[in-house]
């Protein structure tokens, strides 16, 4: 890792504020007007800022910033087309088109949960479980992966080991969505995108200023396409300026299909069927609002999630003209006119000889794409005589190929202290009104869509509270332990991708079928969830070689392949959202098709107009 | 253009800046364009909503 890491009593007391200032709004809040909800009760309008903010803040999170960042960083900026899709359809799409009919339906229908508005749109109490159940059990993972991006960014801000720095999270987590932040507080939230708009304006003019402009930056950006690590540049990196190679049946596409099935689609389609997102709509009080909300919802995303992508991507160019100098042995010359190599980098021992530096998984001998600063003569463990070059190299090598310190790593190295510190407070800020929205979600799916739907036979009860806490506080363990146990390769990004996906497979085509066809049946939108989920998990679990071999079954199957389809190149890289959204929107139609359409009286009630 | 040879990772990046752009045009076109009232409807639904949160 780079830079000094410490916690001052400055930054101690700079945080604690903040977090007053937080609670003291959230307080205010309750005394007066405090969610959407209460503006509707009373007739009157948030804020069109207000609204699209608070909207924001809990579409994107520490996932979307350190997590998809860092993606950035190691693959470059083909992941801006997500940026593209979190504002074409996040925003434009979402507002627009689904917003409103959303609101109408949630209202003409009474629903407060987005399982519930499936149920009642469908008459199933079924698909209202399903849908319940389905969020409560993945949305901890998704969970898991904003409470990561937070701690790794305050372990490496601060010094402290990233247990501790999980461990500090879950509590102000914990202190923050249970005993009552779970209510969409508006301005709470919207003190917190303020927060995050001025650390992203920030980040991205330093981060320019810092490599001579916009376009300075970006060339020599795409000047250190030959420095690409070899591994990456197997699966068809070509570039933090270039798309990956495209093309299909060859290893060497494999990055492609990673980055635009799972990352790019994945999460940029994924964001429709989001049930903490969906919700929102119906808390608007008009059309007008939402047409209001889509100027300022969309400058907000493309800061969110444009400047991380673009920030982690130019990461590289900094560390290869200020990173800390490194000290090793050329193995390979890449460029001798610019002096660039590959070099197997090497430490000092206490006796003034160089030995390799080896990796503690491999015990190889690590090798990095350098451009080479000096060079001097040393000798090594043998007393053998050799060039020792000193350069500096890519983010990722400063991070040890862990793309998930990325950003951290560049705001601790490239950003001024006091920047760390307010970063930390917009990426606090970020999975708060995140994480209040996912708690929330899960404790109504468990108490008003699971527990009382099951318990009660569908007849209405008041709504569980208790199990509703307990629900809370169980989603919260298992996030945490997620967080905890499973640390690998951009897992950040991986987690959000799979619940995203999940989602969109699961509840799209039912979702948007229900707003806008009064010939979906429930049966068809009960058959099209069903498959969207079970090809989902199944790819997952058997087809997806990443996902597959860390789950473990695939390998029982195949005597320890990591695919079942692991002899076809690229299938193992596909997303299982390109088969399991077709699929799931093909049985919609399908199965609505030679099913009784529903009955007239709940269609008239459903679409009054 | 900007340092970015690939039209591609270009596309990207002024599509970025143009979604953005088209939403506040968007915005300002629409801005009085639909009707802006709350219906009975829509307050009984905020109530029970209000009701649900205040439990919680």
């Amino acid at each position: 890792m780079t830079g000094h890491s410490s916690v001052g009593w400055v930054d101690i007391v700079v945080i604690l504020a903040y977090l007053f200032a937080t609670g003291y709004l959230g307080w205010l809040g309750y005394r007066g007007t405090r969610s959407a909800a209460d503006f509707l009760v009373g007739g009157r309008s948030a804020h069109p800022i207000i609204m699209a903010v608070s909207y924001g803040a809990t579409f994107i999170s520490t996932a979307a910033i350190v997590g998809f960042g860092g993606v950035a960083g190691l693959f470059g900026m083909s992941l801006l087309w997500l940026t593209v899709l979190n504002i074409g359809f996040g925003i434009l799409i979402a507002f627009i088109f689904l917003g409103e009919p959303t609101r109408r339906l949630g209202h003409h229908l009474g629903a407060h949960t987005f399982p519930e508005l499936l149920g009642r749109r469908y008459q199933s109490r079924g698909i209202q479980i399903f849908a319940g159940a389905l969020i409560f059990l993945f949305m901890p993972l998704y969970a898991a992966a904003v409470m990561t991006g937070g701690s790794i960014f305050a372990a490496t801000q601060f010094g402290i080991d990233f247990e501790v720095a999980l461990l500090i999270f879950a509590l102000i987590t914990a202190a923050y969505v249970i005993p009552g932040g779970i209510k969409a507080v508006m301005y709470t939230d919207t003190l917190q995108g303020f927060v995050m708009v001025f650390a992203m304006i920030f980040l991205l003019i330093f981060t320019y200023m810092s490599l001579g402009g916009i376009t300075e930056a970006h060339q020599t950006l795409t000047d250190m396409a030959d420095m690409v690590p070899a591994p990456l540049a197997q699966m068809g990196h070509q570039g933090w300026t270039a798309m990956p190679a495209f093309g299909w049946g060859a290893p060497t596409y494999d990055l492609w299909w990673t980055v635009i099935t799972a990352l790019v689609l994945g999460v940029g389609i994924g964001v429709l069927a989001q049930p903490q997102l969906v919700v929102r709509f119906m808390t608007v009080r008009s059309r007008r609002e939402l047409d209001r909300a889509v100027p300022i919802g969309a400058v907000f995303i493309l800061l969110m999630v444009g400047t991380p992508f673009v920030v982690g991507s130019l990461s590289n160019a900094w560390f290869a003209q200020n990173g800390p100098l490194l000290q090793g042995k050329v193995v390979e010359v890449i460029d001798a006119e610019k002096d660039r190599a590959l070099v197997e980098l090497m430490q000092q021992g206490e006796s003034g000889a160089w030995t390799a530096i080896l990796n503690p998984k491999t015990q190889a001998p690590v090798r990095a794409p350098m451009i080479i600063g000096e060079r001097t003569s040393a000798q090594d463990g043998d007393g053998a005589t050799f060039e020792l070059v000193a350069g500096r190299s890519i983010a990722a090598t400063y991070t040890k190929g862990d793309a998930d310190k990325i950003i951290p790593a560049f705001i601790m190295a490239a950003m001024p202290h006091w920047f760390g510190v307010i970063f930390f407070l917009a990426l606090l800020a970020a999975a708060m009104s995140t994480m209040s929205s996912q708690f929330h979600t899960i404790g109504t799916a468990a108490g008003r869509d699971l527990y009382e739907r099951i318990s009660d036979k569908g007849h209405q009860r008041e709504p569980s509270i208790l199990v509703m806490r307990l629900a809370i506080m169980i989603g919260l363990i298992i996030a945490v332990t997620i967080s905890y146990t499973v640390r690998q390769e951009y897992v950040i990004a991986r987690f959000t991708a799979i619940f995203f996906g999940l989602c969109a497979a699961s509840f799209l085509p039912a979702y948007i079928g229900g707003l806008v066809s009064k010939r979906v049946t429930r049966a068809g939108a009960l058959a099209s969830m069903t498959v969207g989920m079970s090809v989902s998990l199944f790819w997952l679990a058997f087809i997806k070689a990443r996902e597959a071999s860390a789950i473990g079954l695939v390998q029982l199957v195949t005597d320890g392949k990591t695919s079942l389809l692991a002899d076809y190149p690229n299938w193992p890289s596909v997303d299982p959202i390109i088969i399991a959204l077709p699929a799931s929107l093909l049985t919609l139609i399908l199965v609505s098709a030679v099913t009784r359409p529903p009955d007239k009286a709940h269609l008239r009630r459903c679409f009054p107009d | 253009m900007l340092g970015i040879d690939d039209p591609y990772v270009l596309m990207a990046y002024l599509g970025a800046v143009s979604m953005a752009v088209i939403g506040i045009i968007y915005g300002l076109v629409r801005r009085n364009a639909a009707r802006d009232e709350v219906t009975p409807e829509d307050r009984l639904w905020a109530l029970d909503e209000k009701k649900v949160d205040d439990d919680f």
